[in-house]
């Protein structure tokens, strides 16, 4: 008989040539590349190891009032023009480019973001493909989608994506907004532009009219600017609770529809009857999926306390099979944190952790030394009233807390200014409905984590932000209705 | 045949077996599919797989011939490469095991022999009890019997119990494996509660069917036994073995199973001591990718003999 061995995978590397990256990104605006009119750019790195990407135009309220004005035009002289059949032609048109080029668009987002290839290439484009597809087929049905309504397009969206899942986030508001007839002006995250802008490159391929879809590139000063513009009906914005906050001030006092999706600090509980290896499973999707970057992340778990040692050891063996590494391995579980910035914010939390006192579990594995890393991180005795349990650290960093009724711990998940998701995890059907009826969450999951689809909304109660993505209510955000 | 444990004790066993939520299994399955499987990792992973074979003929029309051969072939794989492992076993029906064991003589082989009127199972216990012996008699080192199925869905857990712990007292040295034909139990959460039953009554393996009936050894009905495994040995420390049968006939697919042996129990079970492949046509599928893999070239079929 044979004794016992070693078996470790080698690196499976996907191929970086598969993608074009120019060196230099202007701004897209009327269907045409412009140079930013203060001749700024700024670099764009890859995360997993600090190498340069390409360079990126600043934009700055000159370009903005640009691009606005161009999509403006646009939007008066033919995108609302079109009948609602011709507007889903272009999208369907856009999304099955974009799934011929789906593989390219993986590798670019995981070179600029950091994310698993894995990943990029399962969840991220192929859900942006889709979202384009489902919203592709409203746009000549939006009267029958709100029977007994007049619904129109508002006019101009500005809209603002976040770094954690660029591609997807710019579906998310782009081809809801376009199938109702807007336009936009679209602001990516400085850290990932490059997918938004090889998105103008699909639109340009795809021979949309100049003017409907416009990319500013920049820093929050190019957000602030295209906040603050007062030729837009709509502001569409993805990313911090703060940040948030002072994009809700800034439309204060004008006709500006508003939709805010901000952060979470999401509950996910397991309670003594479930599926056990199942719902650790889930815990690890719902925490460590895209390094924990995930707005709605599964942070906070609670655990009955009767399988609580259970539950934890094997969370721990877990993720001793979990591989933290370069993104562009296949077999790759966590890749890099989005930017040196971030990785400094999730260390000051694990930090703070262990002053407030909570044990610490991470796994032995090897980081590379270039690029930035963190290890999945468990913390364990934490009180209700620590700041890692308060607030949200967007890493892939899980608090875990136990709980001995029902009652208690629907308290403890809902005594959180946020309220964006939330997991459930029993055998019993009954528990599911009572518990997930109790939960101040905008989403609740039972019995699986981190799902998504075009035909189901999503958006946060509280501190998460107000208005819908997705599904009808997604249609609704950029329409106005008359009877 | 005699009750071993009182009534209550299968409840208690039973008590300890968690629900099995089958979107969750299969989601962890797609995981360990997408994982990419190259290089010396692919070699080392062919080696150990072959190495785990349990190579099976289980027909009516065996001939001590058929016998021979395929106990030459499970000393010879492939000749033309070296340094190949032995595989692990050669399982047979009991009438086989004599002739099996004289072919393999002290090559370091087992004889394996299906047992308990495999594959139906449907037989009193007087003859399964025989069946067993003959088989030991005839020198063989493991024993694979089959549960009684029809007795497990009309819920008579305390008698499928007993019989494997009455089978398992037979086997004294042999090691014994329980085959659960999980094509015919109803779910994943049946599959879990016979696992741990079966452990809890002594088996020394559990394994998934007998090969005659599809599915087989699926992903989700490894996947879940595993579970049973890991849980047992996390409250006892007592390791339990594995062995998929039937289904698995791509050196694809082993890998697959190795990786997820790997990441839901650990290095440990990746020896033929606690994990085998019940197969017939594995085997050479393994060869063929183990030569691809050493030369760059893939060979004809015509290159690795059949039996």
């Amino acid at each position: 008989m044979m004794s016992k061995t070693n078996w470790n995978l080698e690196p499976a590397l996907e191929s970086a040539a598969l993608v074009q990256i120019k060196p230099q990104y202007e701004l897209f605006i009327d269907g045409k590349w412009q140079a930013p009119s203060s001749g700024a750019y700024f670099d764009s790195l890859n995360p997993a190891d600090e190498s340069h990407l390409a360079k990126i135009a600043w934009a700055n309220q000159v370009d903005v009032d640009a691009a606005v004005l161009a999509a403006r035009a646009a939007y008066t002289n033919v995108w609302s023009q079109l009948s609602g059949a011709e507007r889903g032609k272009y999208l369907f048109r856009i999304a099955r480019i974009m799934q011929e080029r789906a593989r390219e668009l993986a590798v670019l987002e995981t070179l600029d973001g950091g994310k698993p290839i894995r990943e990029a290439r399962d969840v991220d484009i192929p859900l942006a493909c889709n979202h384009f597809f489902y919203y592709a087929g409203w746009a000549d049905k939006l009267q029958e989608a709100f029977p007994g309504q007049v619904a129109t397009a508002l006019g101009v969206a500005g809209q603002i994506t976040p770094w954690n899942f660029p591609l997807l986030m710019l579906a998310w508001k782009i081809a809801p907004a376009l199938a109702c007839g807007n336009t936009v002006v679209l602001k990516p995250a400085e850290t990932t532009s490059l997918t938004a802008l090889k998105f103008a490159e699909i639109c340009q391929e795809a021979g949309l009219p100049s003017g409907v879809v416009n990319i500013v590139t920049g820093y929050g000063d190019t957000g602030a600017a295209l906040v603050a513009h007062p030729d837009l009906d709509k502001i569409a914005f993805t990313g911090s609770t703060a940040v948030g906050k002072q994009i809700q001030k800034a439309c204060i006092g004008t006709t500006k529809k508003l939709t805010l999706e901000l952060g979470g600090k999401s509950a996910n509980i397991i309670l003594e009857d479930a599926p056990i290896d199942q719902a650790v499973e889930g815990v690890i999707n719902a925490i460590f999926f895209n390094q924990g970057h995930v707005c709605c992340a599964g942070s906070r778990l609670f655990v009955q306390e009767s399988i609580a040692n259970q539950v934890l050891e094997k969370l721990k063996f877990r993720l001793q099979s979990i591989y933290v590494g370069n993104p562009l391995d296949k077999n790759t579980d966590i890749g890099a944190i989005n930017s040196k910035k971030q990785l400094e914010t999730i260390e000051r939390y694990i930090q703070l952790g262990l002053e407030e006192g909570a044990e610490i579990y991470q796994p032995t594995c090897d980081l590379p030394s270039s690029g930035y890393y963190c290890k999945p991180t468990l913390f364990m005795d934490v009180a209700q009233s620590a700041r890692i349990v308060q607030e949200e650290i967007f890493g892939p960093v899980l608090t875990i807390q136990t709980f001995r009724t029902i009652e208690e711990v629907v308290q403890k998940a809902n005594n959180s200014p946020y309220g964006l998701a939330a997991g459930i995890w029993t055998d019993k059907g009954s528990r599911i409905f009572g518990v997930s009826q109790q939960l101040h969450a905008g989403v609740v999951w039972a019995n699986t984590y981190n799902k998504f689809d075009p035909a189901s909304p999503f958006g946060g109660y509280k501190e998460s932000g107000f208005g819908r993505e997705g599904g009808l209510h997604g249609l609704s955000a950029y329409l106005k209705f008359t009877n | 045949m005699r009750s071993t444990f009182p009534h209550s004790d299968i409840t208690a066993i039973l008590a300890q077996s968690p629900p099995i939520d089958q979107i969750g299994v299969l989601e962890r399955i797609a995981r360990i599919q997408a994982r990419s499987i190259k290089g010396t990792a692919k070699l080392q992973g062919l080696r150990m797989a072959l190495s785990m074979i349990d190579l099976t003929t289980l027909e009516g029309k065996d001939t001590p011939g058929k016998v021979k051969q395929l106990c030459y072939k499970a000393q010879h794989l492939h000749d033309q490469a070296a340094d190949l492992p032995l595989v692990a076993a050669v399982c047979v029906y009991p009438t086989m095991v004599g002739v099996a064991k004289n072919a393999l003589g002290n090559s370091g082989i087992n004889v394996a022999s299906v047992s308990t009127a495999f594959p139906s199972g449907q037989a009193p216990f007087s003859v399964k009890r025989d069946d067993t012996l003959f088989a030991l008699e005839n020198g063989a080192d493991e024993i694979d019997m089959v549960i009684s199925r029809g007795r497990l869905l009309a819920g008579d857990y305390q008698f499928v119990f007993d019989e494997i712990a009455a089978i398992k007292e037979l086997c004294s040295t042999a090691r014994l494996k329980v085959i659960f034909e999980t094509g015919e139990l109803d779910s994943l959460d049946q599959v879990r509660r016979i696992s741990d039953l079966a452990i809890a009554a002594g088996a020394d393996f559990i394994k998934t069917s007998t090969g005659k009936i599809q599915p087989a050894a699926t992903f989700a009905v490894v996947l879940t036994m595993l579970g049973a495994i890991k849980d047992h040995y996390d409250r006892t420390g007592k390791m339990i073995g594995m062995k998929p049968a039937g289904g698995i006939s791509s050196a694809k697919l082993a890998l697959q199973h190795l990786l997820l042996v790997k990441e839901v129990l650990g290095e440990a079970w990746l020896t033929n001591e606690w994990y085998r492949f019940g197969a017939s046509s594995l085997a050479n599928d393994l060869l063929m990718q183990y030569q691809k893999q050493l030369t760059g070239k893939y060979q004809s079929a015509a290159y690795f003999s059949i039996d």
